[in-house]
């Protein structure tokens, strides 16, 4: 099967994606209101940077740097594990097997297609902080909006690709969803999603650098803030890229493995 | 009376059996819940760490909040969530028909069919979080405040299991609600906070749509005997309230399900 056939397949599953998305909107909104974590730690942050500010965070800054959180979280969102451990777990997954395709370009089309649902409800978020915050804690120039946008489909590439390893370990064990929920917790604490990763005592910030959490949300959120100077973004923008491509790489060799020990669930 | 206490008794050796024949799975979802309490403590401990006070909670005022909170998530991960969880599926399966054939009350019934024991864990945690915030504020709890926060708390799970049968009654009506559960896991998140850091607009949603309030910030201001009696005596009738409204809406949609597909 080749590369130009598998992408001529895409279109299509680009347009079944969508279609789901659309038929099964309700549930999506119910998600998206689910996403709420960011807009507690804002009132909460708010309530902290009341009489001085924090770490150079004002009560706008607060503001700005939550709901470009809550964006960027609602744009590269994925559920791709749970989706490849209910099809290992039904048996649902026969039928990806015998597609003349790779499952993980399915998976891949099926994520891809939800965003334009996605972002026509981030939008208006991103409208109402503009107003709110008033120019004054976003990046005023190109060059970083510029590679903000990179670092916003590299944050749902590493996102996605994690997905996509842990999901293939469900061909080995049973219990990979735990595994992400691992993920998950470090996740929450170390990609700046509960607050901004300059609160953290330096150590500790260091150490972030070397994990990739902070590539799946600080990075683009600091970036499209202006809180990153340009070569530092960068710097980081090649080492997200260098996270998404090991982990895919981990994935496609997982999922290869996996595939050749698998007959059926339990088998 | 004795009849469902044997019942009872039944359903919850089924649990354990369970639990028992996956004990790496029992092993791991223990860790993972104590993980994840661990993990709740990161942004209060940042936060303490750039001020003393934050909306007239001090640290170790605050770390109670975090206990209750805590406490009640084993509760309600360990005992509401898996048998609820369950009645959502036998709806859009139909085979709720089972249980409702049986001679027993089907609300006990679905309310005690499974329950994850691991998750109990957090008990555990919250108790060993509030004995150390005690110890912080160096009191020791009177006889009394015990009794009103053993009330309270006893409120709060009723809130929590009466929301959970509202959830559940929706599942007659709208198929699918796996992702209600989640909606009001991230809500609940937010009891981790003393009530009084949300403030405004924030405030209404938070203390009257879900009463988060009522659930971790009532049982920690009375045990630190901070609660008076008209209000806690109020928040209690609320709860029972709250059972008795969810008790009707369960026996009117039980009425009026025709099972599935119907």
């Amino acid at each position: 099967m080749s590369a130009a056939r598998q992408l001529r397949a895409v279109p299509t599953l680009f347009r079944v994606g969508f279609a789901e998305a659309v038929a099964y909107r309700g549930e999506f909104f119910i998600w998206i209101l689910s996403t709420n974590m960011p807009l507690v730690m804002l009132v909460l942050f708010r309530e902290v940077a009341r009489e001085a500010p924090v770490a150079g965070f004002d009560e706008k800054g607060f503001g700005a740097y939550f709901l470009a959180t809550l964006i960027v979280r609602l744009m590269t969102g994925s559920w791709a594990v749970w989706e490849m451990n209910a099809d290992i777990r039904s048996g649902g997954i026969a039928m990806h097997l015998l597609r003349p395709l790779h499952p993980f370009v399915h998976y891949a089309t099926d994520n891809l297609a939800a965003l334009p649902i996605r972002a026509l409800l981030a939008f208006p978020i991103a409208l109402l902080a503009f107003a709110w915050v008033g120019g004054g804690h976003v990046a005023t120039d190109a060059a970083h909006w510029c590679i903000g946008l990179f670092a916003i489909f590299g944050a749902w590439a590493l996102t996605f690709a994690a997905m996509l390893a842990v999901g293939s370990l469900g061909l080995f064990w049973e219990s990979s969803l735990s595994l992400y929920d691992l993920w998950l917790g470090l996740f929450f604490i170390f990609s700046g999603y509960l607050m901004p990763l300059s609160l953290f005592p330096g150590w500790l910030l260091g150490a972030t650098w070397w994990m990739p959490f902070r590539y799946t949300l600080a990075f683009p959120v600091e970036t499209m803030l202006g809180l990153e100077s340009l070569d530092q973004s960068l710097r980081s923008l090649a080492a997200q890229w260098a996270w998404v491509a090991s982990l895919l790489a981990l994935a496609l060799l997982l999922w290869r493995r996996g595939v050749a020990r698998y007959s059926v669930f339990g088998g | 009376m004795i009849r469902y206490a044997r019942l009872l008794r039944v359903q919850l050796r089924a649990s354990l059996l369970l639990a028992m024949q996956y004990r790496l799975d029992f092993a791991i979802d223990g860790l993972m819940s104590l993980f994840w309490t661990a993990t709740a403590l990161v942004p209060l401990l940042v936060v303490f760490g750039q001020r003393t006070q934050i909306a007239g909670w001090s640290w170790p005022e605050a770390l109670v909040v975090v206990a209750w909170f805590t406490c009640l998530k084993g509760i309600l991960d360990g005992a509401i969530r898996p048998s609820l969880g369950n009645v959502v599926e036998a709806i859009r399966k139909g085979t709720l028909d089972f249980v409702l054939l049986k001679p027993a009350d089907a609300q006990f019934l679905v309310s005690t069919a499974r329950f994850d024991l691991f998750a109990f864990v957090n008990v555990a945690g919250g108790l060993a979080i509030l004995a150390v915030a005690l110890r912080k504020i160096g009191r020791v709890p009177s006889a009394g405040a015990v009794a009103w926060t053993v009330l309270l708390l006893a409120g709060a799970s009723f809130i929590l299991y009466a929301i959970w049968i509202l959830v559940v009654c929706m599942a007659f009506v709208v198929v699918k609600v796996d992702n209600l559960s989640y909606l009001f896991a991230s809500i609940y998140d937010a009891a981790r906070w003393p009530s009084s850091v949300f403030r405004g607009v924030a405030s209404i949603v938070f203390t009257f749509v879900i009463p988060l309030a009522l659930m971790t910030t009532y049982p920690a201001l009375a045990i630190l005997g901070k609660m008076d009696a008209a209000r806690g005596v109020t928040a209690f009738a609320g709860s029972l309230v709250a059972l008795g409204v969810a008790r009707v809406v369960w026996l009117r949609s039980i009425a009026r399900y025709t099972s599935a597909g119907g």
